[in-house]
């Protein structure tokens, strides 16, 4: 198979089948094997564009790890604080400014469709590093690199999607992702955060989906939770946030009632929706997607700047 | 004369657009961007009686002689429109309105939030994925909407 990633854009999960998917995670399984100097010669001399317009330090240094493991470079813009009413150069001059210098772009930016705009204006390859709350692509890769590393296949096993379903860019990549692999798939959610309208209907027919209130009802049946952080910036209403704020919470108390193998993860960061308590135990896989996180943005990197590798 | 003809007067130059869906006049106006601050004479009929529906709406705007990829944009809030184009009292141009795949710069998206609606030099794009009733995907944010959403 020819490596479908070469010269190519990374702006929607949904761009990519699932035998790609499964190039790109044999090839994070493979660059871990390589030699110190083969796996850094696979991005040596060339430099990664870091362009992060919306606060994040955990994906910014995950690509920019990825990128310094295998032998490149970043450079970086960091402007956590622009908003469309802060007038500054605009996202089309930033990207062309910044790929004059770069192989290789990485944006994070709170507008939807940021990304897909930026691939547009720009020659260099674009990775989405998450677009408001519409993709994170490279996160839903991770995810599932996870559980399958964890347990092998993700045919039939129930995975529940917890917490801001409606805002959580990271549900939707990984939603659309997950629909290669046939998993049954619970999504747990207060009413007004539910999975938007369109992304059901995208789905439909493509995987198996159901939409619950409480977790605790189906805890006992699961494979895997991921949890969620309802974002407080996503809510036009703070009003709204402060209702929904604290409805689903892992603890061992909760975790008790599943199986022993029941796995929990989390696209960090977190903040109250799973105690600190969970760490210690077999359930809790978070802190490895962070390691898978790096390997498969690695994988990721390496299969858009060489043709093999 | 018709009974239709008495409803609205004839104008000598401009946009007739007959054979509206009944009650969708105002939507007509407002997607084709027609407001009456430029001055110029619009006349509207509502729920006229007609042989080809049982009922129509009709529009005139007069001294402003729209384009198809104008008139295009009414294709889906009343595919039954037509189109007369009138000089000199006389239809010189008689055309349907065709919806395109296609919008590229009509609508707006209504996703405050997506990246069209910034100051990025850029043209709104939504491409058409269902008819009855109309949908419509924005091609940056990729959100679905409604025909009422773009109005
Ligand atoms: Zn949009």
């Amino acid at each position: 198979m020819t490596n479908p990633f070469f010269n190519r854009d990374v702006i929607s999960i949904r761009e990519f089948s699932k035998s790609d998917l499964e190039y790109l995670f044999k090839t994070a399984d493979q660059i871990q094997t390589l030699q110190p100097n083969r796996r850094s010669s696979l991005a040596d001399g060339r430099l990664l564009g870091v362009m992060f317009f919306e606060p994040s330090t955990r994906t910014r240094l995950s690509f920019e790890a990825a990128m310094l493991s295998i032998g490149g470079q970043t450079i970086s813009i960091i402007e956590p604080k622009t908003s469309s009413t802060e007038k500054g150069e605009n996202l089309h001059d930033t990207v062309k400014t910044v790929e004059s210098y770069v192989d290789l772009i990485v944006l994070r930016h709170r507008m939807e469709g940021a990304a897909r705009y930026a691939a547009q204006v720009a020659e260099k390859p674009v990775i989405n590093g998450g677009s408001g709350s519409e993709e994170h692509p490279t996160q839903a890769m991770l995810d599932i690199y996870t559980i399958l590393k964890e347990r092998g296949t993700i045919s039939d096993l129930k995975i529940a999607l917890v917490g801001d379903l409606k805002y959580g860019r990271t549900v939707y990549s990984l939603l659309y992702g997950l629909a290669n692999f046939n998993p049954r798939v619970f999504l747990v959610s207060p009413p007004e955060l539910r999975l938007r309208e369109e992304a059901l209907s995208d789905l439909e027919g493509k995987i198996n989906l159901s939409q619950h209130t409480d977790l605790e009802e189906i805890v006992s049946d699961l494979d895997v939770i991921y949890m969620t952080r309802i974002q407080k910036e996503r809510f036009p209403d703070l009003v709204e946030y402060e209702k929904v704020r604290g409805t689903y919470v892992i603890d061992n108390q909760l975790l008790s009632k599943g199986r022993e193998d029941l796995m929990v993860l989390h696209p960090l960061p977190r903040t109250t929706e799973i105690k600190p308590e969970v760490d210690s135990t077999p359930h809790a896989k978070y802190f490895n997607q962070t390691i898978y996180g790096k390997t498969v943005r690695a994988a990721l990197i390496s299969l858009i700047l060489n043709k093999e590798i | 004369m018709s009974e239709e003809h008495l409803a609205v007067r004839r104008i000598r130059e401009g946009t007739v657009i007959d054979h509206v869906a009944p009650g969708t006049a105002l939507r007509v106006l407002s997607a084709l961007g027609v407001t009456g601050q430029d001055g110029h004479i619009v006349t509207i009929a509502m729920n006229v009686p007609s042989d080809k529906l049982s009922k129509k709406d009709i529009v005139k705007i007069e001294n402003r002689f729209l384009r198809a990829d104008e008139t295009n944009k009414i294709a889906l809030i009343s595919p039954s429109a037509t189109v007369n184009i009138i000089r000199n009292f006389k239809v010189v141009e008689k055309r349907n309105v065709d919806l395109p795949e296609v919008l590229e710069g009509v609508f707006h998206c209504p996703n405050p939030t997506c990246i069209s609606n910034s100051s990025e030099p850029l043209t709104p794009l939504l491409t058409v994925v269902s008819r009855s009733p109309p949908k419509l995907r924005c091609k940056y944010c990729t959100r679905v909407f409604k025909l009422e959403d773009l109005l």
